[in-house]
């Protein structure tokens, strides 16, 4: 005999599509065309100009190696002809970023006070983890179709949970004399969140931001399986066709991605600790 | 300014207070009630009243339940029964948003290990407390939190960081900061343990300057006799949650209410806690600038005497005049009066010492009007010193 746990999850997944249809149906519009949107006007800028804007950004926010870094590797980018991959596959890491965020840091912030959310949010966040990427890709196109949208959803579901893990960790770490402090001049609880818990949490969720867009680089490569364009696709063409030069090309550029991506957002939380040079 | 009162006051840790409650009122003890409930009592039935602009000393060793029965009265520890009032107001019974007006207010407190702030400047950790009041502006903010951090003596520091400053001179921070939003109370917790000892007593000083100064009332905690005794106008000393002794230093030395509270005192170095006023006697009989050579040869040959003390008028003090000086002479008494060496009430019996050893004298003890208020004989510095009672 066999348990028919498949078949439920399975029919879950129907019930949902058969009464949500016109939810999912906007979102996957909205989201689609914010992508679509920003990824045209990334592309109508010169690429020169953006190459340079980004590297202004990492010397700002890093220092001047890493703008030099950017400067060249995005040269290397543009030479080997694949800019509008980089272009797409930026877009998307970005926007999922931004959704993981917008989604984990506020159920962090949530969980570090309530154990009992804390307890049942755990295994769920252990289960997001550790269930084999692709699986997620399943459901994505039920809901959303192929292309870009269940691309973005379903990098989301994978990179979100060390935004949450990490942002509960710092909240917790926050000493209890400081909360005291806060208790003893008469702060509210939000104010106690955005005056203390906060800003003493911020290295640990700047850890947290940097692991969620590690995390989901490495699924927008997977996620080129259900049609995501960018260089994730340009990987799987390699495959396809056996052709190792263009896959090594387009695994280089997700590499320099994400060490651009990587430096500038690590250096943010040293510099956040303490505005002084 | 308004008195604290505490009345009954307990606080029981775990899952089930009441229950620990009935335990108590049955008269259980603290540890019976640990035995069979697994509740912890913090603060076991606690009355007293801390007057309007006092130094109120909460003593006792790590958990006694001092720094508990600290947090009840501003609530950071809620209580399990029992009242805190404050003049007429009963904390207790405060609402959310009434405590949080109180303690914005009323209270402000420094604690054990500075708790500051590390990313924030010296300034902005000092403005801290007032950010949260809605009535006041950017500039007053920052005007009321330099003329705390001046008072402290950190002026010219606003810019550095906590972890650039010294233990003691973050501590004055903690100080500033809690002066800052210019409370009714201070609540310290003690601020100073952590402190090594030179520093430790250049900040009692200090606070004390600043006592004088500022119309405060300050509740300090601390398991340091000798701060406490060097601080508080009146001290209570806790052991298991229960207050065991409430008086005044003089009090607590002198009048020791059971063996825990003697045991405590018998450790403390009295020399630096007695004054003159309290060791000086009053003289047998003093001679007056009229009394004629025989009168005086007369009341020192009746009490026994080598030399006496002169005053004139009803006690304004002279000086000595001595017996030898006294058997051939013709002269008035007046011109026979010696300068000697006098004390001030205030001045401990460390300080004393030096004028007493070259002395063959007793030590007269003088306020600033120069009246004389007594005499310090040597025998009684040194039964004093041992510790007898009378």
């Amino acid at each position: 005999m066999e348990l028919p746990i498949g078949e439920s999850v399975e029919s879950f997944i129907q019930f949902l599509l058969s009464n949500f249809e016109p939810i999912f149906d906007g979102i996957a519009n909205i989201l689609g065309g914010f992508m679509e949107g920003t990824g045209d006007f990334l592309l109508m800028i010169p690429p020169l100009f953006f190459i340079i804007l980004l590297s202004v950004i990492a010397w700002f926010l890093a220092n001047k190696k890493v703008a030099l870094f950017t400067v060249i590797s995005l040269f290397l980018i543009f030479g080997m002809g694949l800019w509008q991959s980089f272009v797409k596959t930026f877009v998307l890491v970005i926007v999922a970023t931004l959704i993981s965020l917008i989604i984990g840091i506020p159920i962090g912030v949530l969980i570090s006070k309530r154990k009992r959310l804390d307890r049942i949010a755990t295994p769920i966040l252990d289960f997001m983890q550790t269930m084999p990427p692709f699986v997620y890709l399943i459901p994505a196109v039920m809901f959303f179709g192929i292309g870009d949208v269940p691309g973005v959803i379903s990098t989301v579901v994978f990179s979100m949970p060390p935004a949450i893990r990490l942002t509960k960790l710092g909240l917790k770490q926050v000493p209890e004399e400081l909360e005291e402090v806060g208790d003893s001049f008469g702060l509210t609880p939000f104010q106690m969140l955005y005056k203390i818990k906060l800003p003493l949490a911020l290295p640990s969720i700047m850890a947290g931001i940097n692991q969620t867009i590690m995390m989901s680089l490495s699924m927008v490569v997977v996620a080129s399986m259900i049609g995501t364009k960018g260089l994730g696709s340009d990987v799987l063409n390699g495959i396809q066709r056996n052709d190792i030069g263009i896959g090594f090309e387009a695994g280089l550029s997700v590499v320099i991605l994400a060490i651009i991506l990587d430096r500038i957002t690590s250096s943010l939380g040293t510099i956040t600790q303490r505005k002084k040079a | 300014m308004e008195k604290i009162q505490v009345k009954n006051l307990v606080k029981i840790f775990g899952d089930n207070p009441k229950r620990g409650l009935k335990l108590l009122k049955k008269g259980y003890t603290k540890d019976e009630i640990l035995a069979e409930t697994g509740l912890t009592v913090g603060v076991n039935n606690v009355s007293f009243d801390i007057n309007a602009n006092e130094i109120f000393v909460i003593m006792g060793l790590s958990g006694s339940g001092k720094s508990t029965l600290l947090r009840c009265l501003n609530r950071l520890i809620e209580p399990t029964s029992g009242e805190v009032m404050l003049g007429d107001s009963n904390i207790t019974s405060l609402d959310k948003k009434e405590l949080r007006d109180v303690r914005k207010h009323k209270f402000g407190m420094v604690f054990q290990n500075f708790a500051l702030f590390p990313q924030r400047t010296i300034l902005e950790n000092t403005e801290f407390g007032l950010e949260v009041h809605d009535d006041i502006t950017e500039e007053n903010r920052k005007e009321k939190s330099l003329d705390a951090l001046e008072k402290v003596g950190l002026k010219g520091w606003e810019d550095k960081y906590p972890d650039e400053l010294s233990g003691g001179m973050q501590q004055r921070v903690g100080l500033a900061r809690a002066l800052a939003v210019d409370p009714d109370i201070l609540l310290m917790d003690e601020p100073f343990s952590a402190l090594d000892p030179l520093i430790k007593r250049e900040m009692q000083d200090q606070l004390l300057d600043l006592y004088e100064e500022l119309n405060k009332t300050i509740v300090f905690i601390t398991h340091d006799l000798d701060e406490a005794l060097k601080l508080g106008d009146r001290i209570a000393i806790m052991k298991d949650g229960e207050v065991v002794q409430v008086g005044t230093a003089e009090e607590i030395l002198t009048d020791a209410k059971n063996d825990y509270v003697r045991e405590f005192v018998q450790n403390v170095n009295r020399s630096q806690i007695l004054t003159a006023e309290d060791i000086m006697i009053k003289p047998e009989e003093l001679l007056y600038e009229n009394d004629g050579i025989k009168t005086a040869k007369y009341k020192m040959k009746r009490n026994g005497l080598s030399s006496m003390f002169a005053v004139k008028g009803k006690r304004k003090y002279r000086g000595i005049i001595r017996l030898e000086n006294l058997i051939d002479s013709k002269k008035d008494i007046k011109d026979l009066i010696e300068n000697t060496k006098t004390a001030k009430p205030d001045e401990t019996l460390d300080e004393l010492f030096k004028d007493m050893a070259d002395l063959d004298v007793p030590l007269p003890v003088v306020d600033k009007d120069n009246n004389l208020l007594g005499i310090i004989v040597k025998g009684t510095v040194l039964s004093n010193l041992a510790g007898e009672d009378d």
